[in-house]
C-alpha cells in the first residue's frame, strides 16, 4: 500500500530514527537479556565496562526471546531508562 | 480496409443491453468492424465475433462511458459520434444500418456503466488516468498496519486517521472545481506552500466527504490571512484555536448541525471540516504542540470546533448577513476560540433583564477586572432568542443594550481594588467598555430545549474574518 505525504515533504520519506544521545554522562542504561543463551556473558561484560565508566545500569530480562516483551516490561524499561543494549543472538 | 469502425459497450446485467443483443448480432454481421467490450460476462452476448472481455473497465473508462449500452462510430480513428440507450434512430445513424431491430420498442433507457459505480471511478482513474497527484508516495510495509503508520509518521492528532490512499485523494478532490496544483496559501509556522491537493489529503485523514471540500478550502485561505494570525493563534500559550462558524445553504446541503449539541461531537461534518483545518496546521505548516504550539493547557476544541449557526428559523439576520453577505451566499467565519462558558438564565422574562444578565455573565470573561477584552461570540440559544423576537427586538437593539450593560466603572477595575493586583491602568475615564469597539460576535445555535447560551472566549492577537465558500 503507498500512502501520499500530507506534510510539506521537508523531512526524509524513510521515518527517522530516534536521535541517538551524544553521551551517556548522566544517562540510565538498560541492558536487556531477552533469555538467548550466553547473552547473559555479553551483557555481564557490558556492565562490567560502563560500572567503570560510573553509568548507571539496569538489567532486565525477557521471559522467553520468542516473542516481544510484554507490555509491562517495555513500560518498565521506557520509564527507567534513556538507553537500551540488548543480545539479540547466540 | 473500411476507413471507419464501430464500438458498442454493454453489460449482461443491464436490461436494455440483452434487449438489444439481436441488434449487435445484426450489425455484426454487416458490419465486421464491430467491437463489443462487455463490462461484466465476457461471454455477453453470444454470436459477436469480436466480442472483447472489458471486465477490468479499462476501455470503458477511456471511452468515458458513463450509460450501457453505449454505440460509439469512429472515422479514421477518431470518435465522431455516439448513442447511448437503445433508440432505433440514432443506433440506424450512427451504424449507418437500417433497419435495426424492426420487433423492439422504439426506445429503451440504458443502465449505469460499471466503470461509474461509487468508488470504481476513482480506482480507474488511479489505475488507467494520467495521474496529477504530485505529492510524494510513502510505502507501507506489507506487516505494517497503515493506520499505525500515519500514527508512526506523526500525521495524527492522537486519534485514528484515514490512510491516505490516492484512490481517496482523487475521490476527495472530486468534491471541488479547483485545480490540485493551484497553491491555497502558505501556511505557519513553517510558512510551507500548501495546494489544494495537500488540503485534499488532510481532509481525507480528517474524515471528510468530498462535498466538504469546498468548506475546508475556505476555512483553511481564511486562517491564512494576515488579520486572522494562525501563527500567532498558534503560538500563544493562552487556550484558544481556530474555529469555525459557516452560514448559508451550505449547511443544510451538506447536512451540518447547528441544534441539538450543535458544539459537541457526533457530526461528521462539524467534527471533520473542523478537524481538518488543525490537521493543515500541524502537518503543512509543522505546528505541533510542544513545538511552536506552546499553550499552557490548550482546550479540547483544538481537535475540532466547528459548528454551523442556525439561521433557517431564527428571528435574526444571520453572523454572515451582518457582515455584508447574501442570505444565500456559503461563507465560513474564524474566530480565535478559547473553550466554552455556560450562560445560564432560567428566570429572566424581559429583554431588557436578560441583557442584563448577560451582561453579568459577560464581564467576567478573562478576568471581571479586565477591560477592553477581545471580542468573544455569544452563541445564544433558540430559547434566548425568542425573549428578543416575542417583544420585537432586533439584533441590533439586542446587541446595542447589552453593549449598554458591559460599559464597567473603572474605579472597580483598577489594579489593586478589592485586594486583586490584576486590573487596569486607565484613570482619565469613568467607564471602560468591557470589549474592545464594543464589539461582540453573535452567533445563534442549539437545540430548542434549555434557556442556556453559551461565552466563547476569544484570544487578543486575532481578528474574526469572513469568507465566502466556492466550489
Amino acid at each position: 500500500m503507498k500512502l501520499l505525504d500530507p506534510t510539506s515533504e521537508q523531512k526524509p520519506a524513510q521515518r527517522e530514527r530516534v536521535t541517538r544521545p551524544q553521551s551517556l554522562d548522566g544517562l540510565t542504561i538498560g541492558l536487556l537479556d531477552i533469555s538467548k543463551s550466553r547473552g547473559d556473558v555479553f551483557l555481564d561484560r557490558i556492565e562490567t565496562h560502563l560500572a567503570q565508566r560510573n553509568l548507571k545500569v539496569n538489567r532486565y530480562i525477557k521471559p522467553t526471546f520468542t516473542r516481544p516483551a510484554p507490555i509491562e516490561l517495555q513500560q518498565q524499561i521506557a520509564t527507567e531508562c534513556d538507553v537500551v543494549v540488548e543480545g539479540l543472538a547466540d | 480496409m473500411s476507413t471507419h469502425s464501430l464500438i458498442a459497450v454493454v453489460k449482461q446485467d443491464c436490461p436494455t443491453c440483452t434487449l438489444i443483443a439481436p441488434v449487435l448480432r445484426q450489425i455484426g454481421k454487416r458490419d465486421e468492424s464491430l467491437a463489443v467490450y462487455t463490462q461484466d460476462n465476457p461471454d455477453f452476448p453470444t454470436g459477436i465475433a469480436n466480442l472483447i472481455d472489458d471486465t477490468g473497465l479499462e476501455h470503458s473508462y477511456r471511452l468515458n462511458i458513463e450509460t450501457v449500452p453505449t454505440l460509439l462510430r469512429f472515422e479514421k480513428g477518431r470518435e465522431v459520434a455516439r448513442t447511448v440507450g437503445w433508440h432505433r434512430g440514432d443506433w440506424e445513424t450512427v451504424s449507418g444500418i437500417s433497419p435495426l431491430g424492426a420487433d423492439l420498442p422504439e426506445s429503451r433507457p440504458g443502465c449505469g456503466s460499471k466503470s461509474i459505480e461509487p468508488g470504481i471511478a476513482e480506482k480507474l482513474a488511479v489505475q488507467f488516468g494520467e495521474t496529477v497527484l504530485a505529492a510524494r508516495r510513502i510505502e507501507v510495509g506489507s506487516l505494517e498496519d497503515e493506520i499505525e503508520t500515519c500514527f508512526a509518521r506523526g500525521w495524527s492528532d492522537g486519534l485514528p486517521v484515514v490512510p491516505p490512499t490516492e484512490e481517496r485523494i482523487m475521490h476527495m478532490l472530486s468534491g471541488t472545481t479547483r485545480a490540485p496544483d493551484e497553491l491555497v496559501g502558505i501556511v505557519p509556522p513553517n510558512y510551507n506552500k500548501c495546494t489544494v491537493e495537500k488540503v485534499a489529503i488532510n481532509a481525507v485523514l480528517a474524515g471528510c466527504k468530498p462535498e466538504y471540500l469546498p468548506v475546508v478550502l475556505a476555512a483553511v485561505e481564511t486562517a491564512l490571512t494576515e488579520a486572522f494570525c494562525m501563527h500567532g493563534l498558534l503560538a500563544t500559550t493562552f487556550f484558544a484555536g481556530p474555529m469555525i462558524v459557516v452560514n448559508g445553504p451550505i449547511t443544510r446541503e451538506i447536512g451540518m448541525n447547528a441544534r441539538v449539541n450543535a458544539l459537541g461531537q457526533g457530526n461528521r461534518a462539524n467534527a471533520t471540516i473542523g478537524r481538518a483545518l488543525q490537521l493543515v496546521i500541524r502537518n503543512i505548516g509543522g505546528g505541533v504542540p510542544g513545538g511552536i504550539d506552546r499553550a499552557m493547557l490548550g482546550n479540547p476544541g483544538k481537535y475540532t470546533f466547528c459548528f454551523a449557526e442556525r439561521e433557517d428559523d431564527s428571528p435574526w439576520e444571520s453572523l454572515a448577513v451582518e457582515r455584508g453577505y447574501s442570505p444565500d451566499a456559503s461563507t465560513v467565519s474564524l474566530f480565535a476560540a478559547s473553550g466554552v462558558t455556560p450562560i445560564m438564565d432560567q428566570a429572566s422574562r424581559d429583554p431588557d433583564a436578560l441583557c442584563r444578565s448577560f451582561a453579568a455573565c459577560l464581564k467576567a470573561d478573562g478576568h471581571p477586572k479586565h477591560a477592553n477584552s477581545p471580542p468573544p461570540v455569544l452563541v445564544i440559544s433558540p430559547e434566548h432568542t425568542r425573549r428578543y423576537a416575542d417583544a420585537g427586538w432586533s439584533k441590533t437593539q439586542f446587541r446595542d443594550t447589552l453593549n449598554q450593560y458591559l460599559q464597567l466603572p473603572v474605579a472597580e477595575l483598577l489594579e489593586g481594588v478589592g485586594g486583586i493586583p490584576e486590573g487596569i491602568r486607565t484613570k482619565d475615564k469613568k467607564t471602560i467598555p468591557k470589549f474592545r469597539n464594543n464589539t461582540l460576535h453573535i452567533v445563534r445555535a442549539g437545540g430548542d430545549a434549555g434557556l442556556f447560551s453559551a461565552l466563547i472566549s476569544s484570544w487578543g492577537g486575532s481578528q474574526s474574518i469572513t469568507k465566502e465558500i466556492t466550489p
